[in-house]
């Protein structure tokens, strides 16, 4: 690898893109309504969760694949 | 030169079967998807033709040998093992239930025939419970390691130019494949390795941003089911060997968020497509790649420094930004007809997204980084309960995550973005993608599965009621598309009459 690509990069670190429209680039919710949800997220979490936890975490063994 | 980017997905799921005494995983898997095929059978009418082995060679090596004693276990012909009417594989994998989406023409329809995977599977779910005795259920997880030392794969495939030597590709993908994980990571609670030099205090909690690091234990190499390479070599192209490559990927997580596949998918194809076009301008070398991949995928600031071969020392993000700068100037030029002009654009708009979200508020990205959904949800849920990160709870949750389950898989309750809708998922379940060989497979299925004997991914056995069968091959992924094929295939009511009117297609099989 030569020097070339070496400031190359580091460049890249203080002029890296900061995008003009990151708004448009922000996920459909905003971190606020997300907050107000995550109350009711984890209940139902709490309700979907295997009862026995251990015993599923325990009993989750899988061969090993590819 | 760079070629078009066909490109697919193989996902081996995990599987639990409660009720048994027992368990074996390979009968399992069987179950599972024999009970799919028989209820799909009966409604469609289509008969399961078997899988043909005839162009299988896994123990071929791209840098150029041939190891013999490389016969992967899939190769049992007993196991189920059938072609789908969307020309997707299915069959039993080594001990899992595997998936092997057709043919894609773009990153988003790789999305699209991954999420038709997860139907297919959830639907086994159903044919396969409704037969099981009372007390016995079977449930599928997708996800790649049960947290116990074991670890089965979501491999990607790649339609590449023979004429591009593979050390290019190797060495040019490398550092894409070691960085990409800040936004394809599916998240992980806890250590399973450690290793020389690693700085990580305690190696048994905490959380990462991948489930495969840690079984990943060499740059570049043969193996897929111990000493996992960042690279795999296996040569194995399903086409024309003396024009294509199918670069083989097992370095990466099963995806729940169907942005983060797109991304996994798409960027990687725009590299390939730049190291076709010797269009990268700089060789990014890791001082040493497995302790970078590791390092990166342990560092939830996302800041960490890693060293490359000069010296310099970088974060995943600035490796990350280079690769995006250097495909956007490659669009500039119009390189991205190889992944697809649309598509092509879609992933760069996202790339520059998650880069940005990532490097500024990396919680902003919740609903489309599948780690990022997971960590946010299992941190909340650890200080709810006042949870150690070693509590068994939240290896439950981990793995409930990637539970298949709508009413079970807490993906499904994170707020993950969709951009392939439910109905077009529903049409990928049984219908082939229209520009890729899929094509010709899948249709070839709906309408004369009781006159084929076998297929493969590059070619379709019939029996046309004559002494020896006819093969149909497909060498190049690029043919038997809708464009070609649909008329020949709607006009023909008999194989016979199909293949007489094929030109330069048949050969006769002995």
């Amino acid at each position: 690898m030569s020097d070339g690509t070496q400031k190359k990069i580091s460049r890249r670190k203080s002029e890296s893109p900061r995008s003009s429209s990151a708004e448009q680039l922000s996920p459909q919710e905003s971190a606020l309504d997300w907050q107000e949800d995550l109350d009711q997220i984890l209940d139902e979490i709490d309700e979907v969760l295997e009862e026995n936890a251990e015993e599923f975490v325990k009993s989750y063994v899988q061969k090993g694949g590819q | 030169m760079a070629i078009k980017k066909i490109c697919g997905i193989e996902t081996e799921y995990g599987i639990i079967h409660d009720g048994l005494e027992e368990f074996n995983p390979a009968y399992s898997s069987s179950v599972l998807i024999t009970s799919y095929l028989a209820a799909r059978q009966e409604i469609s009418g289509a008969a399961t033709p078997r899988w043909d082995f005839n162009d299988e060679m896994p123990g071929n090596d791209a840098r150029g040998f041939l190891r013999s004693d490389v016969l992967s276990p899939e190769m049992h012909p007993q196991l189920a093992n059938a072609i789908l009417l969307n020309g997707a594989r299915y069959y039993v994998d080594h001990a899992h239930p595997e998936m092997s989406s057709p043919e894609c023409g773009d990153a988003l329809a790789a999305v699209l025939y991954d999420c038709a995977g997860d139907v297919i599977l959830r639907q086994s779910m159903d044919t396969a419970n409704a037969v099981l005795p009372e007390g016995e259920s079977i449930s599928i997880y997708k996800n790649n390691s049960d947290g116990k030392g074991n670890s089965y794969g979501c491999h990607e495939n790649y339609l590449m130019d023979r004429s591009v030597p593979f050390s290019e590709v190797a060495s040019g993908v490398m550092p894409h494949l070691i960085t990409r994980q800040i936004y394809c990571g599916a998240g992980k609670v806890g250590y399973e390795t450690s290793w020389e030099g690693d700085a990580t205090s305690d190696a048994t909690s905490g959380f990462q941003l991948t489930s495969r690091a840690d079984f990943i234990e060499e740059q570049i190499g043969l193996e897929t089911t111990i000493k996992r390479p960042i690279i795999n070599t296996r040569d194995e192209p399903h086409c024309d060997y003396r024009r294509f490559r199918r670069l083989h990927v097992i370095v990466g997580d099963a995806n729940m968020s169907q942005v983060a596949t797109l991304l996994k998918l798409g960027t990687t194809a725009i590299v390939l497509a730049m190291i076709e076009d010797d269009f990268m301008t700089t060789d990014i070398v890791f001082d040493q790649p497995v302790a970078a991949l590791r390092t990166i995928s342990r560092d939830l600031s996302l800041r960490k420094l890693v060293p490359l071969a000069t010296g310099e020392q970088v974060t995943a993000l600035d490796i990350q930004w280079e690769f995006y700068e250097r495909a956007r100037k490659f669009s500039d030029s119009g390189g991205l007809e190889h992944v697809g002009e649309a598509c092509g654009q879609l992933i760069l708009d996202r790339w520059e997204g998650v880069l940005t979200g990532l490097e500024t508020a990396p919680e902003s990205q919740a609903a489309v980084v599948d780690w990022v959904a997971k960590y946010r949800l299992v941190e909340a849920y650890r200080q709810r309960h006042k949870l150690s990160w070693e509590n068994l709870r939240l290896k439950a949750f981990d793995l409930q995550y990637h539970d298949l389950r709508l009413n079970k898989g807490i993906a499904y309750r994170a707020g993950l973005e969709k951009i392939v809708s439910d109905e077009a998922v529903a049409e990928a379940v049984s219908n082939p993608p229209q520009d890729t060989r899929a094509y010709f497979r899948g249709r070839c299925l709906e309408k004369f599965s009781q006159h084929i004997l076998a297929a493969n991914w590059d070619s379709v056995l019939f029996d046309v009621g004559q002494k020896y069968p006819q093969r149909v091959s497909l060498m190049d992924p690029n043919e038997g598309t809708a464009e070609t094929m649909a008329r020949l295939i709607d006009n023909h009511e008999s194989p016979q009459d199909l293949l007489a009117h094929m030109p330069g297609q048949t050969s006769v099989d002995l």
